[in-house]
């Protein structure tokens, strides 16, 4: 295992390049997890720093290259960047709602080298996904799913689940089988950016999720080998954290599209870190020597209870951004694990929500949607309450 | 579809080559040859490598045996070289032309 933080011993290269090329989106989704203040990140990465950090990311060793935003397909110059990326040899995704593609653009990245599209769906259904993306959006998505297919990618659907769309996992994966997938990603909402500002509308209930297991179980059973169908149980709901992110430094490396290199997307809002950009330093540097990528790496940095837990090399400590949304200390056990002294609220939260879930009570609260009219709010909120 | 052909059996004329979905390649820094795929890698040993290297859409199974062969005079491969080809297929890295 390793404990650095002491550069003594070598740090393993990044796998996984996560470009976020723009906070622009025609979304709204309330589940973002974007950063609220986005409205102040509005100057983006030139074409040729992306260039340079995809050289530099590659040259250390990254195979995977994500592309994604807010929505990539506002670049111009997404197809010489997924040129560029496959030609370094990369395996390029596209993670995309679809909107700003036509069959046009799909065939053009095709023909730049790009390897595989991820389309994301609201919901099933037409009314549902288009009032929970805030636009209209989804019969373009059906037929950009269909542009996919037809021009040889291999298709991931993804479906962000929470308490509105969560009752519809049976149609969710009829469509998905309707649209041939190869697969489908029932991803869990994670309270960061947005999300954490919307976790009333979004926090499903207990019987929802028993349900979409037992569902995505039959589904998978029936599909075995045909279509890969990935399914987490939220963490809010177990006693014990995720491994966030593979550790932190570990594995992925995220560049905001202003040009901040993250060790996950979550993790601009932490306190204390530095930031560093790509514009200011080497890609190498930032992953193996900064302060920021050895902040938490390995297991140094912990405090009890995750310092003497027998468990510590299973989660790392779980999610830092969760740790420190719901306890103020990033260094804290995430409090989803029931050894955290902070546990309670987690479990309150989930408790309180499934006894007032479908009632005006909750219901009936106002959803925060992303867009950079309520970033602007959210930032003037910020700036005069600190005054 | 994934696999739209899980059923089909593996035989000496089968023509396996790698999944459209799915990249085969040397990788210098992790000193190993990987498949890649939507949002995943797997590293690959140095014989699961060889027979990769001759999924090509040209050779037959018995020819991948064959060629193996040579490459290796002493070894057993027809078993291992189904199995792994079975596993493979399994995971969707390759098709059965
Ligand atoms: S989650 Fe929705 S709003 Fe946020 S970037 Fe993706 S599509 Fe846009
Ligand atoms: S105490 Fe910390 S290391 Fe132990 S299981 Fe909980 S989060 Fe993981």
């Amino acid at each position: 295992m390793k404990t650095a933080g002491s550069n003594t011993n070598k740090v393993n290269p990044p796998l996984w390049l996560l470009c976020e090329l723009t906070y622009a989106c025609p979304l709204q989704c309330p589940y973002c997890s974007n950063p609220v203040e986005m409205a102040n990140f509005k100057k983006e990465l030139s074409t040729d720093d992306w260039i340079r950090v995809m050289r530099e990311a590659r040259k250390m060793g990254a195979t995977q290259l994500g592309f994604s935003g807010g929505e990539p397909l506002t670049r111009p110059d997404l197809e010489e960047l997924i040129a560029e990326a496959r030609q370094l040899g990369f395996y390029t995704n596209l993670i995309t709602s679809g909107l700003g593609m036509d069959e046009k653009r799909v065939a053009a990245f095709k023909k730049a080298g790009l390897d595989h599209i991820q389309v994301s769906f609201q919901a099933s259904s037409a009314d549902l996904n288009d009032l929970i993306a805030g636009t209209d959006a989804f019969e373009h998505k059906l037929e950009m799913a269909r542009a996919v297919k037809k021009h040889g990618y291999p298709m991931v659907l993804c479906f962000v689940l929470h308490r509105q769309n969560e009752p519809y996992v049976r149609e969710i994966l009829d469509l998905a089988v309707t649209l041939d997938a190869d697969y489908v990603e029932l991803a869990t909402t994670q309270y960061y950016g947005w999300a954490f500002h919307n976790k009333d509308y979004l926090i499903p209930t207990r019987e929802q999720l028993a349900n979409a297991e037992l569902v995505t179980k039959e589904f998978q059973e029936k599909l075995k080998g045909k279509m890969k169908i990935f399914y987490v149980i939220p963490d809010y709901f177990e006693d014990r954290p995720k491994k966030c992110m593979d550790g932190w430094g570990a594995i992925f490396l995220t560049i905001t599209p202003d040009g901040l290199a993250l060790p996950c997307h979550a993790a601009r809002q932490l306190p204390g870190l530095e930031l560093p950009s790509v514009q200011d330093h080497s890609i190498d540097w930032i992953w193996n020597d900064s302060p920021d990528f050895n902040k938490f790496r390995g297991l140094d940095w912990m405090k009890d209870p995750c310092r003497t837990c027998p468990e510590k090399e299973k989660d790392l400590g779980g999610c830092r951004c969760q740790a420190f949304m719901l306890t103020g200390d990033a260094t804290n056990a995430d409090p989803v694990c029931s050894k955290s002294p902070h546990h309670q609220k987690v479990v309150d939260t989930v408790e309180d929500i499934g006894r007032i879930a479908g009632t005006p009570e909750l219901e009936e609260r106002p959803v925060l949607f992303r867009n950079m009219k309520n970033s602007k709010e959210i930032i003037k909120k910020k700036t005069t309450e600190t005054i | 579809m994934l696999n739209d052909d899980v059923n089909e059996k593996l035989t000496l004329e089968t023509i396996p080559t790698i999944a459209p979905s799915h990249r085969f390649q040397w990788e210098e820094v992790q000193d190993c040859h990987v498949i890649l795929y939507p949002e995943g890698m797997v590293k690959l040993g140095n014989s699961s490598a060889e027979i990769l290297k001759l999924c090509d859409g040209e050779n037959d199974v018995s020819a991948i045996i064959n060629k193996l062969q040579q490459l290796y005079p002493d070894a057993e491969l027809d078993n291992d070289v189904n199995k792994f080809l079975e596993v493979a297929h399994e995971n969707g890295w390759i098709k059965y032309k």
